[in-house]
C-alpha cells in the first residue's frame, strides 16, 4: 500500500513540477484597440500573442492548454490604463502585460506592475523613462525606444553627409526627448544645426511656415520629431513644398509601417528612419509575417512583430524558471541573451530592464523599386546592440540600488 | 520680419480658405434650421475619404472628384434632413445636438471600420503639382488654388443669398416661416435643399484638403472645433460674419502663432472670448431681437 503511494507520488511529480497561478499562464495584451495606434499595435499585436502562445505549447507540451492570452483597450488615457491592468493583474490573474503603445499610459502600467505579481514588457512605447527615471523591478522594454532612434538616425544621416541640419518635435515630452538624442547624435557624428529646433503645437495639421522656414535656411537635411497623424502632415506638406527637389532630405524620428501606409511610399521615398525590424528584412522574418498574414489578414506591422518576440522570450522564461511567479521569471529573464527572427544579437540588460538588440537604419525605398505589396524599406546600415542603445553609464535607472 | 509675415498672411489665407467653406456651411444651416450641426466636421472627412474611394473604385482624379464628392455629400445631407433632422424640429435644440453629435461618432467609427485609422493616401491634380514663385516666396500652386476656390464659392454662395429672388425666398424661410409659407412657398423643400447645400460645403472643403492634410477618420473633429469659434466669432447664422470671420481667423493665427508659437491652437478661443466680451452677437451678428 505504502509502496504504491510513493510511486503514485512520483508519478505526481513531474506535474507538479511547474507551479503556475491558477495552474495557467496568462498574458495579457493591454494596448489601443481603436484608437491611432489600434493599426499599428491593437487587435494585430493580441494576435501575435496568441501566436507566439500556441507556438510555445506546440513546442513544450507539458505546458498544452495551460497558456492564455487576453487583449483588453487602454483607449490611449492612462487611468484607463492604470485600472485595467489592475482588473487584469488582480481579477483575471494575468502573469504579465505586453505591448502597450502611448508612452503615457506605459508609465502607468509600469506603476501598476511595480509592487505587483506581475511583469510588464512593453513593446510599442518610446519613452525611455521606462529604463529610467521610472524604471523598476517588474517593468522590461523592448523593441525600441527614442534614443534608439534617435541616435540611429542622427548618426547614420550625418555620416552619410547629411551635415547641416533644421529640426522640428511636437511639443511634448516624446518630441522633446527625440530632439535632445537627435540634436546630440548629429553633432557628435560632426554634423550642425543652421538653426535651432522648433516646436510645433500638437496635434498640429499645417507645417506650412516651418518648411518655409526650412526651404530658407536650406539645411541638408530636415528632421521631423513627428509621429502618427502629424508625420503623415508634415511628409504631406514637404513634398507639397517641394523640399526635396531644393535639395533638402528627410530624417524621421518615429516611423510606422502604417505611417507608409496612409501616405503611399513615394512621399516618403529617401527618407531615413530606424527601425528594429521590418516584415521582409529576411528569409526567416518573410516566413513568421506570412504565417501572421494568415491569420490575421493583413501583414504586421513593426510591433506585431516585436509582441511576437516578446512573449515568446516571456514564456520561454517560465519554462526554465518552472514558475509564473514575476520575481523567479525576472531571475531568469534577467541577463538572458537570445536571437530569433526579430531579435538578433538580443539580450536583457539586469540593470535597466533594457533589452536591447541590433538595430536597421533603413531608407524608404520608391514604389518603382517595390518588388511586393508593403516592400517599403531598403537596410542602409546596422547598429549593434551594444551601441544602440542609452548606454548603462548615462542610465538614471535606480532600479538595483 | 516682413517677408515673413507676408508670407505667414497667404499661410493663413490657406488655412482661412477651409475655415470660411466650413462655417459658411455651419452658418446657413444655423440661418435656416436653427441648428447647429456638430456632423460637419465628419461630412468634411466624408468629402476627403468620397475623393479617395471615387479614385480608389472608379479611377476618378481629382478633378471630377471636385465636383461629385460634393454632390454626394450634399444627397447625403439631403437624406439626413428628411429621415432624421426632420423629426426633431419640435423639440428642444439639445436633440439636434445629440443628433448630430451621435452621427459623427458613427460616421467616424464607420469610416474607420471601413478604411482603417490610419488614413489614406491622395494626391492633389497634376497641373497643380509644384511651387510658383510669388517673388517674396515661393509657395505651392496647389494652395493658390485653394485660396481662389474658397474665395469663389464663398463670394457666390454670398451674392446667391444677399442678391438674387433664390436667396430672397431662402431668408424670407429663414426670417418667417409662417408667413412664407402663406405666399406658397414649400418652406419645407427650402429647409432640405439648404441642408444640402451646407453638407456640400463641408465635402467641397473635404476634397480641397485631402492633397494637403493627412486624410483619416479623425481629420474633422479637430477643425471643427475651431470652425465652431469662427462661426461665433462671426456670428451665429451670418453669412457675411463666416466668411470674412473664416479668412480673418485664419491669417491672424497664422501672424499670431509666427510672432509667438505657443499660442497657435488657443489664439482663435482668445479672440472668441475677447469678441463675445465686447459684441455677444459676434462682429457680423445682429441682436437675436433686431432679426
Amino acid at each position: 500500500m505504502k509502496t504504491t503511494l510513493l510511486a503514485a507520488l512520483l508519478l505526481a511529480l513531474p506535474v507538479a513540477a511547474q507551479q503556475l497561478s491558477g495552474d495557467k499562464v496568462k498574458v495579457g495584451v493591454l494596448t489601443d484597440m481603436n484608437g491611432v495606434y489600434s493599426a499599428l499595435a491593437g487587435p494585430g499585436s493580441v494576435k501575435a500573442a496568441e501566436m507566439a502562445a500556441a507556438a510555445f505549447m506546440k513546442k513544450h507540451p507539458e505546458y498544452a492548454g495551460k497558456v492564455e492570452v487576453t487583449g483588453v483597450d487602454h483607449q490611449n488615457k492612462p487611468d484607463v490604463a492604470t485600472n485595467k491592468a489592475l482588473e487584469m493583474i488582480e481579477r483575471e490573474g494575468v502573469d504579465a502585460i505586453f505591448d502597450t503603445p502611448n508612452s503615457g499610459c506605459a508609465l502607468a502600467v509600469a506603476g501598476v506592475v511595480k509592487t505587483r505579481n506581475a511583469l510588464f514588457i512593453d513593446v510599442g512605447a518610446g519613452t525611455t523613462d521606462l529604463t529610467n527615471d521610472q524604471c523598476n523591478v517588474h517593468t522590461y522594454h523592448y523593441a525600441y525606444d527614442n534614443y534608439m532612434l534617435a541616435n540611429g538616425t542622427g548618426t547614420a544621416v550625418t555620416k552619410r553627409g547629411g551635415k547641416t541640419w533644421f529640426i522640428i518635435y511636437p511639443k511634448y515630452k516624446f518630441g522633446q526627448n527625440l530632439d535632445a538624442q537627435m540634436r546630440k547624435a548629429v553633432e557628435t557624428s560632426g554634423g550642425k544645426m543652421v538653426a535651432p529646433s522648433e516646436a510645433t503645437p500638437f496635434p498640429n495639421t499645417d507645417f506650412s511656415s516651418y518648411l518655409l522656414k526650412a526651404q530658407s535656411l536650406k539645411p541638408q537635411v530636415f528632421g521631423t520629431m513627428q509621429a502618427g497623424n502629424d508625420l503623415v502632415n508634415v511628409v504631406k506638406q514637404y513634398n507639397e513644398f517641394a523640399l526635396k527637389k531644393g535639395g533638402i532630405g528627410l530624417a524621421i524620428g518615429l516611423l510606422f509601417d502604417t505611417d507608409v501606409d496612409a501616405l503611399g511610399q513615394d512621399a516618403f521615398s529617401g527618407a531615413v528612419v530606424t527601425l528594429p525590424w521590418f516584415w521582409n528584412l529576411d528569409a526567416q522574418s518573410k516566413a513568421w509575417s506570412a504565417d501572421f498574414e494568415k491569420a490575421f489578414g493583413k501583414k504586421p506591422s513593426w510591433v506585431h512583430g516585436g509582441v511576437y518576440s516578446a512573449v515568446t522570450t516571456y514564456l520561454e522564461a517560465v519554462a526554465r524558471a518552472k514558475t509564473d511567479n514575476a520575481d523567479k521569471v525576472r531571475a531568469a529573464l534577467d541577463g538572458y541573451q537570445f536571437s530569433d527572427f526579430f531579435a538578433r544579437n538580443a539580450s536583457i540588460r539586469p540593470q535597466d530592464h533594457r533589452v536591447i538588440l541590433d538595430v536597421l537604419q533603413v531608407e524608404v525605398k520608391p514604389k518603382s523599386q517595390a518588388k511586393e505589396e508593403r516592400d517599403y524599406f531598403t537596410v542602409i546600415g546596422k547598429t549593434p546592440a551594444a551601441q544602440a542603445f542609452t548606454p548603462l553609464s548615462e542610465s538614471t535607472c535606480q532600479m538595483g540600488k | 520680419m516682413g517677408r515673413l509675415l507676408v508670407i505667414q498672411i497667404f499661410n493663413g489665407l490657406v488655412n482661412g480658405a477651409f475655415y470660411a467653406l466650413l462655417s459658411l456651411g455651419l452658418a446657413v444651416i444655423f440661418g435656416m434650421l436653427r441648428i447647429v450641426n456638430f456632423a460637419h466636421g465628419a461630412m468634411y472627412m466624408l468629402g476627403a475619404f468620397t475623393a479617395y474611394s471615387l479614385g480608389e473604385r472608379f479611377g476618378l482624379g481629382f478633378w471630377p472628384s471636385l465636383f461629385i464628392a460634393p454632390v454626394l455629400l450634399g444627397l447625403f445631407g439631403v437624406l439626413i434632413e428628411r429621415t432624421m433632422l426632420r423629426r426633431l424640429y419640435n423639440l428642444a435644440p439639445a436633440y439636434n445636438l445629440l443628433l448630430t453629435f451621435g452621427l459623427t461618432l458613427v460616421i467616424q467609427d464607420g469610416v474607420r471600420l471601413f478604411y482603417g485609422i490610419s488614413g489614406a493616401p491622395y494626391s492633389g491634380p497634376p497641373q497643380l503639382a509644384g511651387v510658383t514663385n510669388l517673388g517674396f516666396v515661393v509657395f505651392p500652386t496647389y494652395r493658390l488654388f485653394v485660396i481662389a476656390v474658397s474665395l469663389a464659392v464663398c463670394g457666390l454662395t454670398f451674392y446667391l443669398i444677399d442678391r438674387t429672388r433664390l436667396g430672397a425666398v431662402v431668408r424670407a424661410c429663414t426670417e418667417n416661416p409662417t408667413v412664407t409659407r402663406s405666399f406658397g412657398v414649400d418652406v419645407s423643400l427650402w429647409v432640405t435643399a439648404v441642408f444640402g447645400f451646407g453638407t456640400a460645403l463641408a465635402g467641397l472643403a473635404g476634397v480641397l484638403a485631402a492633397p494637403i492634410y493627412s486624410v483619416d477618420p479623425l481629420m474633422g473633429s479637430e477643425l471643427i472645433i475651431t470652425t465652431f469659434a469662427v462661426v461665433v466669432i462671426g456670428g451665429m447664422g451670418s453669412i457675411l460674419g463666416s466668411i470674412v470671420t473664416g479668412f480673418l481667423v485664419g491669417v491672424l493665427v497664422a501672424i499670431g502663432s509666427a510672432l509667438y508659437p505657443p499660442i497657435a491652437n488657443t489664439l482663435v478661443f482668445i479672440l472668441m472670448a475677447g469678441v463675445l466680451l465686447v459684441r455677444p452677437t459676434g462682429l457680423f451678428g445682429l441682436p437675436e431681437g433686431g432679426r
